[in-house]
């Protein structure tokens, strides 16, 4: 810096600058700092914000589910934003297990009732909340782990015929996606 | 720096020319003609340079790759195949480029390992050793992301788990991994940005090594002795006594490589990335590439929350433990120059710490077996059946405990007497006298 410059405004010499009172280089300096940051900021974001989802994956899409052909203790799987939902006709011994349960032992505490709109029902996406792998149980000879549910073969999560995680690594029970029946026998997710 | 044309004095008049504008024949002469060496290299020492050639060859079968290469969904798969039949030559860069990734890391782990045995972490290498993990991570990052443009099934998966690791970070976790995907799912927009990266990655291996080899040349190499040199009698000029040495070393690795590439080309693969990648379906067993295998395991072995005891009161979830412990096994390498408090480099004057580095050798090996296998695998001795997450388990504890034990054991061990100079004991009693009055050597 040149020999006249008063870096900090009360440094040897800063004659008449004292105590709190900046210069107005110091000012200066603030200002261009302040204004440089936050330009960087906002030259940054575009280029992060870029590599989020665009508008055209972003476009919402629901899938309509005709529930009439599936059979008691038959199960489907459709797909949803490109993800498998898994829609699975419940027996009643399925629902007994799933209500039989003391909620507060679970890892992820929720009701089968909060989890099913209608019991013999249960549409959760297919996706193990571990790491992302589409877990199996779909099919009856598929290996279901021994809660009866859906087993996942990645990394050995078992899940209960509600859909929640009762052993294995991964935190969360199978989200649950939002739907509504449109009449009995159809329901539309998304 | 003086001003003006440098004083070179090379026999061919366009090299002066040059040289005394851009002194690079000046450097290459200092660097790799006379650079003092410690005269007794093992054949361990071969893999650096044996690692500098196989990421020249990605580089090179990778942009031919990427001539016919298409980064899209419906494209990539198809695209590979026509590489591999309709491609003059395609099969044989494919090959090169697939086998050439498993051929880089076999040299650097061995040259990682190498680091670990002869204590080259220790000062005054610190810095040489964290630029050599950095290396290391970016490879890895290299190495994953190119997996994921055949668009197998092997592809989508293993992108699948080990992007949704992310998920695992408290409150951002799910946003970064849309972020990471720019979507709901791994899908196109993951494909083309992780084909941009794998392109730029390996040039940035190439700056990053170039600070790897410039730091080394600031200390000079470690031996296999761990003792520094002490003067000229400790050293022999880089050539020809080491382009020999490593050409050879190189030489032996490339027709292993070349047996592989020609004979056993999908030895280090998987039959499921030959099928298209498909997001309805997950393979009944998703393994990553072998030498992703160790780390794998090691994620997969926290199966267990961990709460404050007596309280229930979660701390860390399993799914976060698994990707804490798989990334911490790495970054414990970052640290490693300062857990171990021994002053004396070499294993071999180090007998607990040798005994250590065995157990850890193994534990490497058991859970690159681990997680090679399902979940639910198990081993059966007689009627006896051992679930093989324990094995992880307990192979996880002999890897952390290797380095975390380093503190205590530079205290209680009491190393063998070292040797007073490199020259010692290679020529035998007679050098001891040179060595005894040799001057201290000149920094280079
Ligand atoms: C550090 C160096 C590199 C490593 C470790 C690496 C690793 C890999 C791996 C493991 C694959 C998958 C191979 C397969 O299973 O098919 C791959 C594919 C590919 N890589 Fe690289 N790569 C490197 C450098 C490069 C470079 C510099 C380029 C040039 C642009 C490149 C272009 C490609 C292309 C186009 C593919 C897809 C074709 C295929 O799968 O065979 N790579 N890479
Ligand atoms: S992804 Fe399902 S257990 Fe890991």
């Amino acid at each position: 810096m040149a020999d006249t410059t008063q870096t900090a405004g009360h440094g040897p010499g800063s004659g008449s600058h004292s105590g709190g009172d900046p210069s107005r280089r110091d000012f200066i300096y603030l200002a261009a700092a302040a204004t440089g940051v936050v330009g960087a900021a906002v030259t940054v974001w575009p280029f992060i914000d870029s590599l989020n989802p665009a508008a055209d994956t972003l476009a919402l899409a629901s899938t309509d589910v005709d529930l009439a052909p599936v059979q008691v203790g038959q199960s489907i799987t459709v797909t949803w934003r490109g993800k498998p939902v898994f829609i699975r006709h419940r027996t009643p011994e399925e629902i007994k297990s799933a209500t039989d349960v003391n909620v507060s032992e679970l890892r992820d505490p929720q009701k089968d009732a909060d989890r099913a709109k209608k019991p013999e029902w249960l549409v959760v996406v297919g996706i193990c909340t571990h790491l992302g792998c589409i877990p199996l149980g779909q099919k009856n000879s598929d290996p279901r782990g021994e809660y009866g549910g859906w087993f996942c073969p990645c990394h050995g999560s078992v899940y209960d015929t509600s859909g929640r995680i009762r052993k294995g690594p991964a935190p969360r029970n199978l989200e649950v996606p939002g739907y509504a029946f449109k009449t009995d026998t159809s329901i539309r997710i998304g | 720096m003086a001003h003006g044309p440098a004083t070179s004095s090379f026999k061919n008049p366009v090299v002066n020319w040059l040289d005394q504008r851009l002194p690079i024949f000046t450097m290459i002469q200092k660097e790799y003609g006379v650079f003092p060496t410690p005269r007794n290299f093992n054949y361990f020492w071969n893999f650096g340079a044996i690692a500098m050639i196989m990421l020249v060859t990605m580089i090179v079968s990778g942009i031919v790759l990427a001539m016919h290469y298409t980064p899209n969904t419906n494209l990539a798969f198809n695209s590979v195949e026509r590489i591999m039949r309709d491609v003059n030559f395609g099969w044989l860069i494919r090959y090169i480029h697939m086998n050439g990734a498993s051929f880089f890391f076999i040299a650097v782990y061995i040259h990682i390992f190498r680091g670990l045995y002869y204590g080259s972490y220790k000062k005054p290498r610190e810095l040489l050793w964290m630029v050599g993990v950095v290396i290391f991570l970016l490879m890895m990052a290299t190495a994953f992301m190119g997996y994921v443009l055949p668009w197998g099934q092997m592809s989508f998966w293993g992108a699948t788990v080990i992007t949704n690791l992310f998920s695992a970070l408290p409150l951002v976790g799910q946003d970064i991994v849309t972020l990471l995907w720019g979507g709901f799912s791994v899908d196109n927009p993951t494909l083309n940005r992780f084909f941009a990266l794998h392109y730029l990655l390996p040039f940035v291996i190439a700056a990053v090594v170039f600070l790897h080899v410039a730091a080394l040349h600031v200390t000079g190499s470690n031996n296999p002795l761990g003792v520094e040199p002490k003067g000229p009698q400790d050293t022999l000029p880089f050539h020809p006594y080491y382009t020999v040495k490593d050409s050879f070393g190189t030489v032996v690795y490339l027709a292993i490589f070349a047996a592989f590439v020609f004979y056993a080309p999908n030895f280090f693969g998987e039959p499921d990335n030959y099928i298209q990648a498909n997001p309805m379906v997950t393979p009944p067993h998703i393994v990553p590439e072998w030498y992703f295998l160790p780390y794998y395991a090691i994620l997969r072995s926290i199966t267990f929350d961990i709460s404050i005891p007596f309280t229930g009161l979660k701390l860390i979830e399993a799914k976060l433990g698994g990707v804490i412990a798989m990334f911490g096994s790495i970054a414990i390498l970052f640290i490693l120059p300062w857990l171990d408090t021994s002053p004396v480099r070499s294993a071999r004057f180090r007998p607990i710490f040798k005994k250590g580095i065995l157990a850890f050798l193994v534990a490497f090996f058991l859970l690159m077996y681990v997680g090679a296998q399902t979940a639910d695998a198990a081993w059966h001795l007689g009627g006896l059946e051992i679930p093989l997450v324990y094995v992880g388990q307990l192979a996880t504890l002999v890897y952390f405990g290797f380095f975390l034990s380093l503190p205590f054991v530079g205290l209680i061990e009491k190393p063998l007497p070292l040797p007073a100079s490199i020259a010692k004991p290679v020529l035998g009693g007679g050098a001891s006298a040179a060595g005894a009055t040799a001057k201290p050597m000149e920094k280079a």
